[in-house]
């Protein structure tokens, strides 16, 4: 058996995963990276829009600082963030842009002098300041009091991402792509390394480390519907979950938009509604403002998304092969608006879908998009329960989402928090010495074998894994969507409970020899139904709305009760998780309060609780007169 | 609505004791709106889960899924069913690697071609993180995106006449990576510098210029600019070489 050391084995080699990697190895320490697809296809290259950090060079984003950054990610969080993560991001954040300057990143820049942008169909003039100029530009995004994304054209993830995993290339550092971690070897304190599988061979190998980092990205493809790549399946999640020690923060929290495209559930801007876009049923009627009448298409992102949801389930879907949606129509905003301003939503159509945006309809549905929840860490990264396992990235539940994230803000988590974790993995490194336990990495490596083994031959049973995760996926768009109530949770926990019976009984149609996929389905599927238990277990236990969480049995966002966090341990041989709470936040530099925008009701936190662990910080004076 | 498409899928698994490479046949009903991507998945979930393919973002953007459809190199995520014949034929990208049906390595093709080009800014400026960033040019640093757009598909390479005959070619995608970094006055390397990687028969004089590489280009990156600019620059470079040696 191959056998490969280094002090950090990076599990996932997306932005977060590569960022705390060149950490280590700027410090002298060996880092590999595994990747199921070659370093530069991660996910993170998708993102277009671009990564949020409060330079302040721009003339919309004048006055911008940390400070006023941390309050839009606190209240863009519901409360439900750790603030000192949210304080840690919002200061390291411009620091981390102007290092990817440096490294690489060819960011747009502070043309000076008049220019023109739109809002809500209107034009508006701005001057660039001389001085200012060739400094890194922001464009603006939903949720913040200023201009503060950075941007590359309309390619920021693929951009910065190909500066990483340059910079990967320059340090040396090994990033071997087709390898898929499916165990950690642990002997239940300390983390020593994963069992992988070659997706070249199909063989089974060996990485021992000191540290090790999973960095491997969301988990959207648990959903039937979701924008995310077909490799976020939760692969990451599982190797930490599964050993019985190591929490899945916040399960109930996942973010959903309204307009990913039927079929393939690729995102098409927010930008099209913005712009003046409609959203049509089946008889092309509008809808949105029957149930929203002052924003009508216009409301948030989780607005939307239950409005089609509702209006669907009452009936009025369009009924298509892949399942039923709606459609967006932009036929109106005529030609020029669609070549220019919208080239990119243009593009998908006529790539993906053949449709003419400028004649035809859209057909879209609301898309399962990130994944707030992830493995529980400290402040430093480190994961509950497991000596020398961290995370950082959307795998990860840091902590600075809460239960909603705001756009730009999780591309930057990935380096922020890579470059934070990165750094204090390295103190973890500095003077640890380690011995690898042969019998526990034996042991692992013998269950990997054994249970491999078992699924080619059918010993467990013979059903199909594809059916299964199908089951599995219906069973979350159902019951875990962006709608929930006690009837469609408790319908969903007692589905996904039998979809687990099924999942531990799945067999090989195929002889599963070499990359063979069905096989790295059969590994997962177990794992995936406790995610999604997680999922609905969590969300049926919350009794309130925050966030993503949309309880239509209880509308009001509760901190009276649930100002916390929720923890979700799967011990070894359980058949339901074990839900724990803990608080969402060991201080306040903001005090609970309205977010501004979303409406809904807030039961209010006890006085004494939130006064005891407020601090003095500059930010409560502005978050006051905000 | 209500085709039939028949599929012939190139199928070789190399793990497989005494498999052989050869055609196989499948046949599936087209729905609306479907691609290549909806189809190979379909085939493989309903029908032969030993099918071997690689997909990822699905949209276009990651580079994973090229393969050869109907003899020509292209992304299966974005090729729609109702725009090919009824009788759809594909093969894995050649040059690369087989690593199984139509997955090929392109992940250590890359990794190497870094390597070969030291795809990095070259600079002796140390980052300070007290400073402001240095200032760049908004035109140039949209030059730099336009040549940064490379998927690494892999289309160009396998299109390519010179790639095909010899091993060690760099192709159009190497070629293009350093003319990115030519362009961005942070990396410090010399013209002599980079003629010491490209100017030669496996970089730029190993071109012959027919241009299949921007034909095939899903991002259609502007290849053939890229090539005649460097060749211009290197054949410079070249005399001045000459000149330096008497
Ligand atoms: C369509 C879309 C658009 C987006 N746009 C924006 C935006 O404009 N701004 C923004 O801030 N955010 C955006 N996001 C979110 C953001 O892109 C992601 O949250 C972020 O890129 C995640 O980065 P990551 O490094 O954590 O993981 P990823 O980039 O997903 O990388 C995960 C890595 O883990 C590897 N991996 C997975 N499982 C295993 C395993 N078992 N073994 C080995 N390796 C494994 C993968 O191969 C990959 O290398 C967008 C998301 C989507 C889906
Ligand atoms: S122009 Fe050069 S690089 Fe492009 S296909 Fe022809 S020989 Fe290859
Ligand atoms: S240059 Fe174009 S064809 Fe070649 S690898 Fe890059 S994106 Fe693909
Ligand atoms: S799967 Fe990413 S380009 Fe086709």
């Amino acid at each position: 058996m191959q056998t490969y050391y280094s002090d950090l084995l990076v599990i996932g080699a997306g932005l977060a995963g590569e960022r705390v990697a060149c950490e280590a190895a700027q410090n002298g320490f060996k880092a590999t990276c595994l990747s199921i697809v070659p370093a530069r296809r991660s996910h993170s290259s998708a993102a277009q829009g671009g990564m949020q950090a409060a330079l302040g060079n721009c003339a919309k984003g004048e006055g911008d600082g940390p400070d006023v950054h941390f309050i839009d990610t606190v209240k863009g969080s519901d409360w439900g963030c750790d603030q000192e993560v949210a304080r840690l991001f919002a200061d390291a954040a411009p620091i981390e842009m102007r290092r990817l300057a440096a490294w690489g990143v060819p960011w747009n820049r502070v043309v000076p002098g008049q220019s023109f942008y739109f809002k809500g169909g209107e034009k508006f003039e701005k001057y660039e300041k001389e001085e200012n100029e060739g400094l890194i530009t922001a464009r603006s995004f939903g949720g913040t009091a200023k201009w503060r994304t950075c941007y590359t054209s309309d390619g920021t993830g693929h951009a910065v991402m190909c500066t990483m995993d340059n910079r990967c290339a320059e340090l040396g550092i090994d990033v071997f792509d087709k390898k898929e971690a499916i165990a950690l070897i642990h002997d239940g304190e300390t983390c020593m390394g994963a069992v992988v599988r070659c997706l070249r061979t199909g063989q089974l190998e060996v990485f021992l480390a000191k540290a090790t980092a999973i960095c491997t990205g969301g988990f959207g493809r648990i959903y039937k519907a979701t924008t995310n790549a077909v490799i976020c399946d939760g692969g990451g999640h599982i190797l930490a979950h599964e050993t019985g020690v190591v929490p899945i923060g916040n399960p109930e929290s996942i973010q959903f938009h309204p307009t990913g495209i039927v079929p393939t559930d690729i995102l098409v801007t927010e930008g099209c509604r913005g712009d003046g876009g409609t959203l049509l049923d089946v008889n092309e009627e509008r809808f949105m403002h029957i149930y929203e009448p002052e924003k009508a298409e216009l409301a948030s992102r989780d607005v939307v998304s239950r409005r089609m949801t509702e209006h669907m389930r009452a009936g009025k879907g369009v009924k298509s092969p892949y399942g039923e949606h709606l459609w967006l129509d932009i036929r109106h905003l005529g030609d020029k608006h669609i070549s220019t301003k919208l080239r990119e939503v243009d593009e998908i159509c006529h790539h993906f879908l053949g449709v003419d945006p400028r004649v035809e309809l859209i057909p879209v549905r609301p898309t399962q998009h990130y994944t707030m929840a992830g493995i529980r860490t400290n402040k430093d990264g480190a994961a509950y329960g497991l000596k020398g396992l961290y995370s950082a990235g959307e795998a990860a539940c840091w902590d600075m989402h809460g239960f909603n994230r705001l756009g730009g803000n999780s591309l930057a988590e990935t380096v922020v928090a890579g470059g934070i974790i990165g750094a204090k993995i390295v103190e973890f490194l500095k003077g640890y010495e380690t011995k690898f336990d042969t019998a526990a990495i034996n042991a692992e490596v013998k269950r990997q074998q054994e249970r491999i083994h078992d699924v080619i031959h059918g010993r467990n049973g013979k059903l199909n894994v594809y059916k299964v995760r199908g089951e599995m996926q219906d069973a979350l768009m159902k019951g875990c969507f962006v709608f929930r109530n006690k009837e469609g949770l408790e319908e969903c926990v007692a589905t996904l409970q039998s979809t687990l019976e099924k999942a531990r009984k799945v067999g090989l149609v195929s002889d599963g020899a070499g990359p063979n996929h069905e096989l790295a389905a059969a590994l997962k599927i177990e794992g995936q139904v406790r995610l999604a238990l997680c999922i609905a277990q969590a969300a049926l236990m919350r009794t309130e709305s925050r966030g993503s969480h949309n309880r239509e049995d209880f509308p009001e966002r509760n901190d009276a009760e649930w100002l916390n966090r929720t923890l979700a341990y799967w011990p070894v041989g359980a058949d339901m998780p074990d839900l724990k709470y803990e608080d969402t936040t060991p201080l306040f530099e903001l005090p609970p309060g309205d977010r501004g925008y979303g409406g809904g009701k807030i039961i209010p936190a006890d006085e004494k609780y939130v006064k005891e662990r407020t601090i003095k910080s500059p930010v409560t004076e502005i978050g006051k007169k905000k | 609505m209500g085709r039939q498409l028949k599929f012939e899928i190139f199928r070789y698994n190399p793990e497989k004791e005494g498999d052989v490479p050869r055609m196989q046949e499948y046949t599936l009903d087209e729905t609306p709106n479907m691609t290549l991507f909806i189809a190979l998945n379909r085939l493989r979930e309903e029908q032969d889960p030993s099918l071997i393919f690689d997909f990822c973002c699905r949209a276009g953007i990651c580079g994973a899924c090229a393969m050869v459809i109907n003899g020509r190199p292209g992304l299966a995520c974005q090729t729609k069913t109702k725009d090919q014949p009824g009788h759809l034929i594909l093969h894995p990208l050649p040059v690369f690697k087989l690593v199984g049906d139509l997955s090929v390595d392109t992940g250590v093709w890359f990794r190497e071609m870094y390597a070969k080009t030291e795809s990095w800014v070259h600079t002796n400026k140390v980052f300070d993180p007290t400073q402001e960033e240095e200032r760049m040019d908004n035109e140039v640093a949209e030059q730099i995106y336009e040549l940064e757009r490379c998927i690494e598909c892999g289309c160009c390479i396998s299109a390519c006449g010179t790639a095909r005959l010899r091993d060690d070619f760099m192709g159009a995608a190497a070629l293009n990576r350093i003319a990115r970094f030519v362009v961005d006055p942070r990396d410090q390397r010399t013209d002599e510098q980079y003629f010491e990687v490209i100017g030669n028969d496996n970089g730029i004089f190993g071109c012959m210029g027919l241009l299949a590489c921007e034909d095939v280009c899903p991002k259609g990156l502007p290849l053939q600019n890229q090539l005649g600019f460097l060749r211009r620059k290197m054949g410079i470079t070249a005399m001045k070489n000459i000149f330096r040696k008497k």
